[in-house]
């Protein structure tokens, strides 16, 4: 391994560790990441000509901790906090305190995200704004806002005691999972780094069920990362996706996280190793993950959860047994493309066409992505080609004999 | 750290709320300093100097509902802390508390 490939390498494994080390022992979250930065650098320039240390970790440690001391001495308003700093050594709990308060819910949620994609994925502000479309001035004053108020309210640097951890830790899931979903449509490296946190947070607390359930969820649904679009970014449906491409190994990791225990993400990552281990879109058993959802609806009642549950009655017992549970989902899910979109399915599947064409339309109009109109424009071409060719005569014809009475060359 | 603790409630719902328990136990706690229910905010007067000029005015009337309705004092370890404190408070259930630390100097 060349020096810089050394660097490189601790830098991935062991930048979040002395982060967290630093910022737990400076209270300082600014003066910690130069430090932790300014460590990297030094290692870059010093190990080609001196060689690679035999513990890089703790090299780039003392480095970053040696740094911060000395820009703690040069000011004497800093006397605790250089105290504290020339005490204390790594706690393994670091990282895991440090995820925490990124996810603390006096943070808005906007900056909890940006502070855990920062703090602990590691990426720049640029990357940040960039990837949840903000601009990069805007995401450096949230991401100042956010530290300033840890400091300033004093949120705790820690992992809340047990009486808490239950209000908190759904939190620090959705965050990440929130994270995942922003990497979802196309943004690869947020969904990479929502799994890592996810790994993360499962080492860190092995006995969580709910975070072994929401490490399944995001591994089945990234094994399917490869086979979800062809060559041009277009969807390519469930159903449809050919499933030599799926991730094997993500999905074998995600079976050995489910629990059975009946929980949000334990039952989404059921549904999802539902469909990850079905050998065909046909073998897929319907009637069990209908169960499923119902289970997940009586225990997260969301309209979201209703319409992927009509979807699964439809495969199970057919396209009509579930049009009156969508006109159910009308009011509380205007404005939802997926809506309409599952509407014109099962109307096309039911041999309407024309009343499918008309919920592609409505679905083409909400859809919020490019691709997604691409895929909704296509479905509805197969729609158009199957309407009945002596319908569509009768219409020209029909048609052509207004116009011709109006021109009065005909008779 | 120290956090003042603003009590809004909406003036004209009539709450049976007795904070004396909470008071007594965050004073026993060593956490509440000092604070006081205030007069209706129709009893309030506010005050600018604008050019050299004193502007008096009845008010202010605020398009929010809910007023300050009274505060404390609270010196806490952390903010966990006093949202444990405030999640306490008889008018938590149907008011809204604001937590606002001190100014540190830094």
């Amino acid at each position: 391994m060349t020096p810089d490939e050394a660097a490189a390498t601790a830098f991935t494994e062991q930048r979040r560790r002395i982060l967290a080390t630093l910022i737990r022992t400076t209270g300082d979250w600014d003066l910690a990441e130069e430090c932790v930065q300014d460590a990297f650098e030094r290692a870059l320039s010093r190990w080609p000509a001196e060689g690679v240390p035999r513990n890089p970790g703790a090299w780039l440690t003392t480095t970053a901790r040696n740094r911060a001391l000395d820009r703690l001495r040069r000011d004497a308003n800093h006397a605790t906090k250089l105290r504290r700093l020339a005490v204390e050594t790594d706690d393994p709990n670091d990282e895991l305190q440090l995820l925490f308060t990124c996810c603390h819910p006096a943070l808005p949620l906007e900056a909890r995200v940006a502070l855990t994609l920062h703090t602990i994925a590691g990426l720049s502000t640029e990357q940040i704004a960039a990837a949840l479309l903000v601009s990069s001035s805007t995401m450096a004053q949230r991401l100042s806002r956010a530290k300033r108020k840890i400091r300033n309210a004093a949120i705790p640097y820690r992992v809340p005691p047990p009486e808490l951890l239950g209000e908190r830790l759904p939190g620090v899931l959705a965050v990440i999972y929130l994270v995942f979903n922003e990497g979802y449509s196309g943004r690869q490296q947020l969904a990479d780094e929502a799994i890592r946190l996810g790994r993360l947070l499962r080492h860190l607390m092995p006995t969580e069920t709910e975070v072994r359930g929401l490490l399944a969820l995001m591994l089945f649904q990234h094994s399917r990362a490869r086979a979800r679009a062809d060559e041009h970014g277009d969807l390519i449906v469930l159903e449809e996706q050919d499933r030599s491409r799926w991730d094997t190994t993500l999905i074998a990791e995600g079976l050995t996280l489910l629990t059975g225990t009946g929980s949000p993400y334990q039952l989404q990552a059921e549904i999802a190793a539902g469909h990850s281990t079905a050998r065909t879109a046909a073998d897929t058993d319907w009637p069990r993950i209908v169960q499923l959802y119902e289970r997940l609806g009586a225990l997260v009642p969301s309209p979201v959860v209703a319409l992927n549950h009509a979807v699964a009655v439809a495969m199970a017992d057919g396209p009509a047994a579930a049009l009156p549970l969508l006109d159910a989902l009308d009011p509380t899910l205007t404005g939802y493309y997926l809506l309409p979109a599952t509407r014109a399915d099962l109307l096309r599947r039911l041999g309407r066409p024309a009343e499918a064409a008309a919920e592609y339309d409505r679905a083409l109009a909400l859809a919020p992505t490019e691709a997604e109109r691409r895929f909704l424009s296509r479905r509805r071409r197969s729609v158009e080609e199957v309407v009945p060719p002596i319908v569509a005569s009768v219409d020209r014809l029909r048609t052509r004999s207004v116009d011709d009475g109006h021109d009065g060359r005909t008779h | 750290m120290k956090y003042l603790m603003l009590v809004c409630v909406d003036e004209h719902v009539e709450e049976d709320a007795d904070p004396e328990p909470w008071i007594t136990e965050m004073e026993s706690r060593g956490i509440r300093q000092t604070g006081n229910r205030l007069q209706p905010i129709a009893d309030s007067t506010t005050v600018r100097v604008r050019n050299g000029e004193v502007l008096i005015a009845d008010g202010p009337f605020a398009e929010t509902k809910e007023q300050i309705g009274g505060f404390d004092i609270l010196e806490c370890r952390d903010l966990d802390e006093a949202i444990e404190v405030a999640a306490k408070h008889p008018a938590a259930t149907f008011g809204t508390l604001e937590l606002r630390p001190f100014w540190s100097g830094a």
